[in-house]
């Protein structure tokens, strides 16, 4: 079965600008004109030009949009194996009540009693997340993965600031194989980042950590499985470790796949995590969101009275006793200010929460076990069956969640490299893998079949690799010239980004062929 | 345990698998783990998730429908606004982003697979750049509060000064978001006066805060919290530049059918509340950060988020890609811009379309629509004894402050257990409103007959 995808040259939906009426209001305004005359604006402020909105009929809204869709591509399409993403399947009955009209009206300052019944699923979900990752309380109104990042490390902060030692916990431990949000996260909360490299056996370097840890130590974020899929060995000393001088540890959650129903967090040490609902929950990724990603903590003593969980800067909903009634509350009460605008994005919690009711536990362990017989069934067919992939680190352990390859001995030896592996990939129809990521890992394929893969895909997936290998040697200019059977060739990225050329908004095309020399610098 | 979702659960495909991988059971995948944290196949199961079993469609659909059952509905959509507002949501719009091919992707690493998305997302920043006049717009925040959070971050590596100036009636839970994102980073945020007689900014009292330095003003434009349209705005914008400062203007999109664009007003950095464009309420949970710069270097360089822009490929043709990704997380690690990455993509390609079907003059009658409501409920309720409507005499747009002859609150709530949303009370939100202060939104989806039944009810139950 050979892919083509559509390629259509779709105008800019500016260029179909004909003057046509797509949503109208008029009939709205006809029986108020006449009570209250024309409108009084005070010129200062009034709008002298219409934005440049192009008018376009609602068919050909339609047709454009659709047509754009067709050169698009997701889970729905086929396989995206794209590592650290958890591209699972997005059950469409949690599409049904994810956007449920019944939910479209409800302001989020209506009284809690008008709408108990979303109140107590919200409620429930919290309860199944914090017992799914071993904590205690959960919030939900963060709206992404780095969001529930930063409110971990804000709730770092937070600690330190309530025990007094703002000036001497200054530092947060990152390994080198972690997501790039993680760095970013500690930085925005202020925090130096101290990065650790990852030892020959996948695990953190134990001994590069404990000489960064110290008293100035404010915390360590750990993704574990870490991002090269392996699971952290010593995570129970490192987290006595942290613990011993006062630092808390951070679960980024976004690996949560790998070892769900198998081991917890809060098990390991951990005392914080976040959780990608857009990963292992099964929240469609929308082509870049909205997602969800609820922070979840242990109960501890913080200081004087204040636990953990009062520090949290998100909503979340509580069951009121007195009332018999399940509220709503912004954030914890000894948090300064809460990221979450109201109570985060209700459709993307909807959504787990009929994903987590039709697993059940018996599902999601599944889930995990899954998951991780796909990576290591990939790995032993591609392993075995090609010389041009290599697995670098801890070479015969157990992957989890996704796995790591390296194209390294295809670029040396014929200079093919991971792109062009992953474009000639996107030619057979399979969505290409996460590529020069992690950094440590040299022309780096990063594959997660998660759960929802078929085996016949996993085969499929594999033959094309093989297949590449074969082009390698054979016609390397073929795997150069790919992709050929995508919407677009390869595109320019330098010319995209260049201050001469790049362009953002059609508004700035428009300022340039109208004679305007726009340069970014 | 087999489950339709999970095709390689099928009992003798795992068994091939298992095989395959060389090993006798899956636990043998799982031996790294220490012992002590491994839990049990009885433990975990006997943990509070879901049902404690999985549920079939039939179960599941039956107990959501019961929990959504128990949804009062009111007997006109919620007068309410605050940051998100009742709007019509076009079968249209749902019609499109509920397609697999948006719905189910990814963010458009691999360009080439991705156009049709990453075209509609180029489109989103183009349509929000003609609607706020200005030149790059990135693909979305999270919302409005997340995205002046980030603006604020941004004006202070921009000119680094750790204080910010905003207004004294500034949203609640948008001050509440800014204080979360700067606070750790030691940035100060400090107010400055907007009259209550008028809703509009005090100049002198601005000049008198801008004796100290900020790196940004902020402004809002409607203000969210009282509904009114600033005739100052334009001389806020000059103040802030007169003493070095950026100036970010925050913006209801719709408001932009009727009254400058922030490109107009001299703002530097513009944010906002895509919500209104086709999303829906869902209690506040459907919503879209918008973010925009005018064309300065080191603005677009020093801003968060992903962004879209238009280049060709490799036979020339057109096409799309994401761009200036050096300012992100994934490539600068502890010095990118923001640690954003999911944003809310699908939503802004709703709101895309939502611009699309609207067009000019679509945009023009909804915003006047949505003015002639808010001022003909107004007016109406100023004929009720002991009301003063609007509180504040400045312009106002879709939201204006009412003040009842009693405790809005307990009107409120008389009002609710009518089926009638009248609002926010203030003074439960802010603590600038008297507490007899309501904030009052209309919008297209009111009828006529929607705000006579509210402004009967309400003028029943205070005089009662």
């Amino acid at each position: 079965m050979t892919f083509r995808q559509a390629s259509w040259d779709e105008p800019l939906i500016h260029e179909l600008d004909n003057g046509r009426r797509g949503l109208t209001f008029v009939g709205l305004l006809e029986e108020f004109r006449q009570l209250m005359g024309e409108l009084s604006i005070p010129p200062s402020i009034l709008r002298e030009e219409p934005p440049q909105l192009p008018e376009v009929s609602e068919v050909e809204v339609i047709r454009h949009y659709t047509r754009l869709s067709e050169m698009s591509y997701g889970v729905d399409n086929g396989p995206v194996p794209l590592g650290s993403c958890t591209m699972k399947y997005n059950p469409k009955v949690a599409l049904r009540y994810a956007f449920d009209e019944r939910l479209q009206l409800i302001h989020p300052l209506e009284p809690e009693d008008r709408y108990q019944g979303v109140l107590r699923a919200l409620y429930e979900l919290q309860q199944w997340l914090a017992a799914i990752v071993g904590m205690d309380f959960c919030s939900l109104g963060v709206s992404a993965g780095a969001q529930g990042e930063l409110a971990g490390v804000l709730t770092v902060k937070r600690y330190h600031e309530l025990k007094g030692q703002t000036d001497l916990k200054t530092e947060i431990i990152v390994p080198d194989s972690a997501h790039g949000t993680n760095p970013a996260s500690a930085a925005m909360a202020g925090f130096k980042v101290v990065e650790i490299p990852t030892a020959e056996d996948g695990n953190m370097d134990y001994e590069a950590f404990r000489a960064a840890l110290g008293p100035q130590t404010a915390g360590l974020m750990l993704t574990n499985p870490s991002t090269l899929g392996l699971f952290e060995e010593r995570i129970l000393r490192v987290a006595d470790d942290v613990h011993a001088v006062d630092g808390l540890l951070y679960y980024d959650g976004a690996n949560l796949n790998g070892i769900i129903g198998r081991a917890r967090p809060g098990d390991m040490g951990f005392d914080i995590a976040h959780l990608n609902l857009h990963k292992t929950f099964s929240t469609p990724h929308g082509g870049g969101g909205p997602g969800a990603g609820p922070i979840c903590v242990k109960d501890r003593e913080v200081t004087n009275g204040v636990r953990l969980k009062d520090l949290v800067p998100g909503s979340f909903v509580y069951y009121d006793e007195k009332s018999g009634l399940y509220r709503l509350a912004y954030r914890g009460p000894a948090s300064r200010g809460s990221l979450s605008h109201f109570l985060g994005n209700l459709p993307q919690l909807i959504w787990s929460y009929v994903y987590i009711l039709s697993l059940g536990p018996q599902g999601l362990r599944e889930v995990g076990e899954v998951s991780v017989i796909n990576t290591n069934y990939f790995l032993a067919r591609v392993l075995g069956e090609t010389k041009g992939y290599s697995l670098p680190y801890a070479k015969g352990r157990p992957r989890k969640h996704e796995a790591v390859i390296s194209a390294s001995p295809l670029a040396e030896k014929y200079g093919v490299t991971a792109e062009d592996v992953s474009k000639a990939l996107l030619d057979a129809g399979f969505y290409a893998p996460t590529i020069y990521f992690p950094l440590i890992v040299k022309e780096a394929l990063m594959v997660e079949f998660t759960e929802s893969e078929t085996k016949e895909n996993i085969d499929k997936y594999v033959e094309r690799l093989k297949e590449i290998e074969q082009l390698a040697a054979s016609d390397p200019g073929k795997l150069k010239a790919s992709p050929v059977n995508t919407s677009s060739q390869r595109v320019d990225a330098v010319r995209a980004s260049h201050p001469r050329t790049v362009t953002p908004t059609y508004r700035v095309e428009r300022a340039r062929r109208g004679g305007k020399e726009l340069v970014l610098r | 345990m087999e489950h339709p979702w999970i095709p390689n659960s099928n009992p003798k495909t795992k068994a091939e698998m298992l095989k395959a991988i060389g090993v006798s059971s899956p636990e043998e995948l799982f031996a790294d783990i220490p012992k002590q944290v491994i839990i049990t196949e009885e433990r975990w199961n006997s943990l509070p998730i879901g049902a404690g079993r999985p549920l079939s469609e039939v179960e599941v659909s039956k107990r959501l429908d019961e929990l959504f059952n128990d949804i009062k509905p009111l007997k006109a959509p919620p007068f309410a606004g605050g940051g998100v507002w009742p709007h019509y949501v076009p079968p249209a719009v749902r019609s499109i982003v509920e397609r697999g091919e948006f719905l189910t992707a990814y963010t458009p690493y691999q360009a080439e697979i991705s156009q049709g998305l990453l075209q509609a997302l180029f489109e989103y920043q183009s349509l929000i750049a003609d609607l706020l006049e200005m030149d790059v717009v990135n693909a979305s925040m999270y919302d409005w509060g997340s995205a002046l959070g980030e603006a604020a971050l941004m004006a202070v590596r921009v000119k680094g000064v750790n204080r910010v100036l905003v207004p004294s009636v500034i949203n609640p839970f948008h001050k509440s978001q800014l204080e979360a994102y700067t606070w750790a980073k030691g940035i100060t945020i400090d107010t400055y006066s907007v009259s209550l007689e008028t809703g509009y900014a005090d100049l002198e009292d601005l000049k008198a805060k801008l004796t100290r330095p900020a790196s940004a003003v902020y402004i809002e434009f409607p203000y969210t919290f009282t509904g009114v349209v600033d005739v100052n705005v334009k001389a806020v914008g000059e103040v802030a530049h007169d003493a070095g400062s950026l100036f970010i203007v925050g913006v209801n999109p719709i408001a932009m059918g009727l009254y400058k664009p922030p490109g107009e007003l001299g703002a530097d950095i513009a944010v906002g509340e895509g919500q209104p464009l086709g999303l829906g309420l869902y209690m506040g949970g459907a919503t879209l950060g918008l973010f925009a710069v005018r064309w300065d270097a080191e603005l677009v360089r020093q801003m968060p988020g992903r962004l879209i822009g238009m280049t060709v490929a490799k036979d020339g043709r057109r096409a799309f890609a994401m761009i200036l990704q050096t300012r992100e997380q994934h490539i600068r690690r502890s010095k990118a811009t923001s640690n954003i990455t999911t944003n809310a993509a699908l939503n802004a390609i709703a709101a895309a379309i939502y611009l699309s079907l609207l067009g000019r003059r679509g945009l023009r009658e909804l915003a006047e629509a949505i003015w002639y409501r808010s001022h003909y409920a107004a007016q109406t309720l100023s004929k009720l004894t002991g009301f003063v409507s609007p509180a504040l005499k400045g312009e106002f747009f879709e939201d204006f402050v009412v003040s009842a002859p009693l405790e809005y609150e307990t009107l409120w709530h008389k009002v609710l257990e009518r089926g009638y949303m009248a609002g926010i009370p203030l003074s439960r939100f802010v603590d600038w409103a008297p507490r007899n202060w309501g904030l009052l939104s209309f919008t297209e989806l009111h009828s006529k007959r929607d705000i006579d039944s509210l402004i009967n009810v309400v003028q029943e139950v205070s005089s009662s």
